[in-house]
C-alpha cells in the first residue's frame, strides 16, 4: 500500500512539474558566449542564406516571396525563407540569439530593432556599403542604435482615416479634419447598431500604436505619459467611445477586426494602415477615401507612428554576412522598393522614391504626406519603449472601460513605466 | 574433508547471494536510468534554470552574452509590488475553481445521461468530443467572435429570448470578461470530464443497480449510494488532471481577451508572459512562473491528502 502511494505521489508531482515546465521554457535555452566567427575578410559570399520574416498573411507572403525571388536572380544567392506569426518574432529571435542560430537576414518590426541591436547580435549596415542617403529621417532613427545604423526598411507605413464615401455622402458628412469634426461625424454616423468610427485599442503594442497619432498630434511626449496633453488626448479617445461614436468592442478588436468592421459596413470610418488598401480594393461595391488622421486644431500636421519592418544582418560569419548584405542591398534598391510598396500598399522609405510612387498611386498620397511628419516610436526612448508602450496600452484600456479616469490611468502608467 | 567441502560450498553460497543481489540492484537501477535521465533533462534542468533566472537581472542582452547579474530576491519583491500581481492571483484561483467546478458537474451530468443506452447515444457522445479536438486558438477565436457586444451570436440569442434588456458587455467590461473566459474554458473542458467519467461509470457492475432497485432505491438514491462512492477513484483523477490543465491555461485567455480589458483577465500565466515578452523583465517573468509552480504543488498536496484519506476509507 505504502509503496503504491509513494509511487503515486511521485507521479503526480512529476505531472505538475512537467506541465509548468511549458512556462519556464525560456530557461531551457542556455546561453553560451561565443566570439563572432571571423574568417578572412576576403572570403567569398556564401551561396545561400536563411531569412526570417513575419509576412505570414495570404497576400503579404506571396508579395514578399516575389521580392526574394527577384533578389535571388540578381545576386545569385539562394534564400531559405522562414515565415512566422508576428507575435512569435521576438521570442524566436531571442531563442536564436542565445543558441547562436539566428537566421542570416531578419526582417523585424522597427520598434524592436534597437532592443535586438543592444544584445550585440547585429552588424552595422555600413559594413556592407549600404548607405542611408535619401531615407526618411524617422526610419533611419528607428534603425539606429548608439550612432550606428543596424536596420533599414524597403517600405514604411502609417495610419490614416479611411472612410466609406457612400455612407458619409448619405449622412451629408464631410471627411473630418479636426478632432471636433471627427467626433461630430462619428456620432452622426452612428445609428441602428452601426458605428461612425472604428479603431483598435487592444492591450498590446497594436493598441498603443493606434493611440500615438492622437497622443503626438496633441504635443504629448513618451518620456512623460501623464502630461496634460496626454491626458487630454486619452480623454478625447475614450469620449469617442462613451459618446457612442465608436463601439466599446474596440477594446477587443485587432486592426484586422477593425478592417472587417469597415468592409462589412458596420463602421463608416476607421483608423487603419495603408496595408489594408489592397484588401479594400477587392470589394467592388465599397467606395472608400483616405484622409490624414484628424488633428486637434485645423491646419495641424498629424504625427503618426512610423511602421514597417527593417532588415538587419546578425553576426553569422563573413561569408554568410556578405551574402546577406548583397541580398539586403538588392531589397533596398529603388525598383524592388517600388515593387514591394505597390504589392503590399507600403510607402517607399526613400523620399524621392515615395514622391514617384505617389504620382503613380494617387490613393496613397495621404499616407505619403503623413510619413514626412511621422515619428519613430523608439526615437526618444530607445530600448525603454516596449515597457512604456505596455503601460500606455493598459492605461488606454482602463480609460475606455471607465475603470479609471484618464488622468489617474496615465499617472499609473507613468509609475509603471518609470519603475 | 566432506565437512570442509560442505563448509566451503556453504561459504561460496553465502558469498554468491549478496553478489546476485547487487547485480539485481544494478539491473533495477539500469531500468530506472532512462526515466531518471528524462526527468533530469526535461524537468529538472528547466526548473533549476528557471529558479536561477528568477534571481538574475535577465535582459534581452543576457540572451546573447549569457551574462546576467545576480540580484537575489529583487525580482520577487518587484513582482509582489506589481499592482497587477494581486489581480492575477485572484483571477487564477477564480478561473481554476470556476472552470473545474462547472466542467466536472456538467461532465458528470452528461456522463450519467449518456450511460443510459438509447438510440444515437454513442454518436452524440462522440460529437460532444469535438470541442476537445479543436485547436485552442480556433475555439478561442470563435468564442471571441460569439461574445462580440454588437454583432455576437450570444447577445443576439439573449435578445431574441428576451433574457437581457441591453447588450451584455462580455469582453468589454472589467467585470464580465473573467466570467466570459471561464465560460469558454468550461466548454473546452467538459468533453474531457465526460469521457473519463463515462469510462468510470461503465466499470460499475449493473448488478449493483439491479440490487439497489430491488431494495427500493430511487434514481437519486442509486446515484448517491452506488454511483458516487464507486466513481470516487476516477473522480480524483479527473479533478487532479483538470486542476493541472486549468491552472496553466494560457492560450484561451490570450486569444479571447489578451489579458484585458484593463488587466481584468490577467492570470499568473499571462502575467508571466507579459513580464517576459512585453517588458523584457525575464527575471520577473521567471519569478511568476516559480510562484505558479509552488501554487500548483500546494494544490497537488491538498489532493494527495484527500486521496490518501479516501483510500484508507476504502481499505477499512
Amino acid at each position: 500500500m505504502s509503496t503504491a502511494r509513494r509511487n503515486r505521489r511521485a507521479r503526480t508531482t512529476v505531472t505538475g512539474i512537467g506541465v509548468t515546465a511549458a512556462l519556464v521554457f525560456a530557461a531551457a535555452c542556455s546561453p553560451s558566449p561565443q566570439a563572432p566567427a571571423s574568417g578572412g575578410s576576403d572570403a567569398a559570399p556564401a551561396a545561400s542564406i536563411t531569412e526570417l520574416d513575419y509576412y505570414a498573411d495570404e497576400q503579404g507572403t506571396v508579395a514578399w516571396q516575389k521580392i526574394l525571388d527577384t533578389c535571388t536572380q540578381q545576386t545569385g544567392v539562394k534564400i531559405e525563407r522562414q515565415s512566422i506569426p508576428t507575435a512569435q518574432m521576438l521570442p524566436k529571435i531571442l531563442q536564436g540569439a542565445s543558441s547562436k542560430t539566428l537566421p542570416q537576414l531578419v526582417f523585424t518590426d522597427n520598434p524592436t530593432l534597437q532592443q535586438i541591436a543592444s544584445t550585440g547580435a547585429l552588424t552595422p549596415l555600413s559594413d556592407y556599403g549600404i548607405s542611408t542617403d535619401g531615407y526618411y529621417p524617422g526610419i533611419i532613427k528607428a534603425g539606429t542604435y548608439q550612432d550606428k545604423v543596424y536596420g533599414l526598411a524597403p517600405g514604411v507605413n502609417g495610419l490614416a482615416l479611411i472612410y466609406n464615401k457612400d455612407l458619409l455622402a448619405a449622412a451629408g458628412v464631410e471627411p473630418p479634419k479636426t478632432w471636433d469634426e471627427l467626433k461630430a461625424a462619428a456620432t452622426k454616423l452612428s445609428k441602428d447598431g452601426k458605428y461612425g468610427l472604428s479603431f483598435s485599442a487592444i492591450p498590446s503594442e497594436e493598441g498603443t500604436w493606434q493611440f500615438l497619432p492622437f497622443f503626438w498630434s496633441n504635443g504629448a511626449d513618451l518620456s512623460k505619459v501623464d502630461s496634460a496633453q496626454s491626458v487630454q488626448a486619452l480623454r478625447y479617445v475614450s469620449d469617442l467611445v462613451s459618446s457612442g461614436g465608436a463601439s466599446k468592442s474596440v477594446l477587443n478588436w485587432s486592426q484586422n477586426d477593425v478592417a472587417d468592421q469597415f468592409v462589412s459596413g458596420n463602421a463608416a470610418m476607421m483608423i487603419n494602415g495603408s496595408w489594408n488598401l489592397a484588401r479594400l480594393d477587392e470589394e467592388k461595391s465599397l467606395h472608400y477615401g483616405v484622409v490624414p488622421v484628424p488633428t486637434p486644431q485645423a491646419g495641424g500636421k498629424p504625427a503618426v507612428a512610423l511602421g514597417g519592418e527593417v532588415g538587419a544582418i546578425p553576426v553569422s560569419g563573413d561569408a554568410t554576412q556578405k551574402a546577406a548584405g548583397k541580398v539586403l542591398s538588392c531589397i533596398l534598391s529603388e525598383p524592388t522598393m517600388l515593387d514591394w510598396s505597390k504589392a503590399h500598399a507600403y510607402i517607399p522609405s526613400k523620399v524621392d522614391v515615395a514622391a514617384k510612387f505617389g504620382q503613380q498611386n494617387p490613393e496613397m498620397q495621404a499616407f505619403i504626406d503623413e510619413v514626412a511628419t511621422a515619428k519613430s516610436r523608439t526615437a526618444d526612448l530607445g530600448e525603454k519603449y516596449p515597457k512604456v508602450s505596455a503601460a500606455l496600452a493598459t492605461a488606454i484600456q482602463s480609460a475606455i472601460t471607465g475603470q479609471k479616469p484618464a488622468d489617474q490611468a496615465l499617472r499609473q502608467a507613468q509609475q509603471a513605466a518609470g519603475s | 574433508m566432506t565437512l570442509t567441502q560442505e563448509a566451503t560450498a556453504g561459504r561460496a553460497e553465502t558469498r554468491a547471494r549478496p553478489g546476485r543481489r547487487r547485480s539485481q540492484r544494478l539491473a533495477a537501477l539500469a531500468f530506472l536510468l532512462p526515466a531518471l535521465a528524462y526527468i533530469v533533462v526535461f524537468f529538472g534542468y528547466p526548473l533549476v534554470g528557471n529558479l536561477v533566472m528568477s534571481t538574475q537581472n535577465y535582459t534581452v542582452r543576457s540572451f546573447y552574452t549569457g551574462q546576467a547579474p545576480f540580484v537575489g530576491l529583487d525580482n520577487y519583491a518587484a513582482v509582489f509590488r506589481n499592482p497587477v500581481f494581486g489581480t492575477a492571483v485572484t483571477n487564477t484561483i477564480l478561473f481554476t475553481a470556476g472552470s473545474i467546478f462547472f466542467q466536472f458537474t456538467i461532465g458528470l451530468a452528461l456522463a450519467v445521461f449518456f450511460n443510459g443506452r438509447f438510440l444515437g447515444s454513442a454518436t452524440l457522445r462522440s460529437l460532444l468530443l469535438l470541442p476537445w479536438l479543436l485547436p485552442l486558438v480556433v475555439s478561442g477565436a470563435v468564442w471571441r467572435w460569439m461574445f462580440d457586444q454588437d454583432h455576437g451570436i450570444i447577445n443576439a440569442a439573449l435578445r431574441a429570448l428576451h433574457l437581457a434588456s441591453g447588450p451584455t458587455p462580455w469582453l468589454t467590461s472589467t467585470s464580465w470578461a473573467l466570467p466570459a473566459v471561464i465560460l469558454t474554458n468550461i466548454w473546452i473542458g467538459v468533453p474531457f470530464n465526460l469521457v473519463i467519467l463515462h469510462g468510470g461509470l461503465r466499470a460499475i457492475p449493473d448488478v449493483l443497480y439491479e440490487a439497489a432497485e430491488l431494495d427500493g432505491a430511487n434514481a437519486w438514491q442509486r446515484f448517491q449510494h452506488v454511483t458516487w462512492p464507486l466513481l470516487r477513484p476516477v473522480t480524483g483523477i479527473v479533478l487532479m488532471l483538470g486542476l493541472v490543465y486549468t491552472i496553466k491555461v494560457f492560450d484561451v485567455i490570450m486569444v479571447v481577451t489578451g489579458g484585458g480589458p484593463a488587466d481584468a483577465t490577467q492570470t499568473l500565466t499571462t502575467l508571466s508572459y507579459g513580464l517576459s515578452f512585453h517588458d523584457f523583465a525575464f527575471g520577473q517573468g521567471a519569478a511568476v512562473g516559480n510562484i505558479l509552480i509552488v501554487l500548483a504543488t500546494c494544490f497537488g498536496l491538498v489532493y494527495l491528502r484527500s486521496a490518501r484519506a479516501s483510500l484508507s476509507e476504502v481499505a477499512s
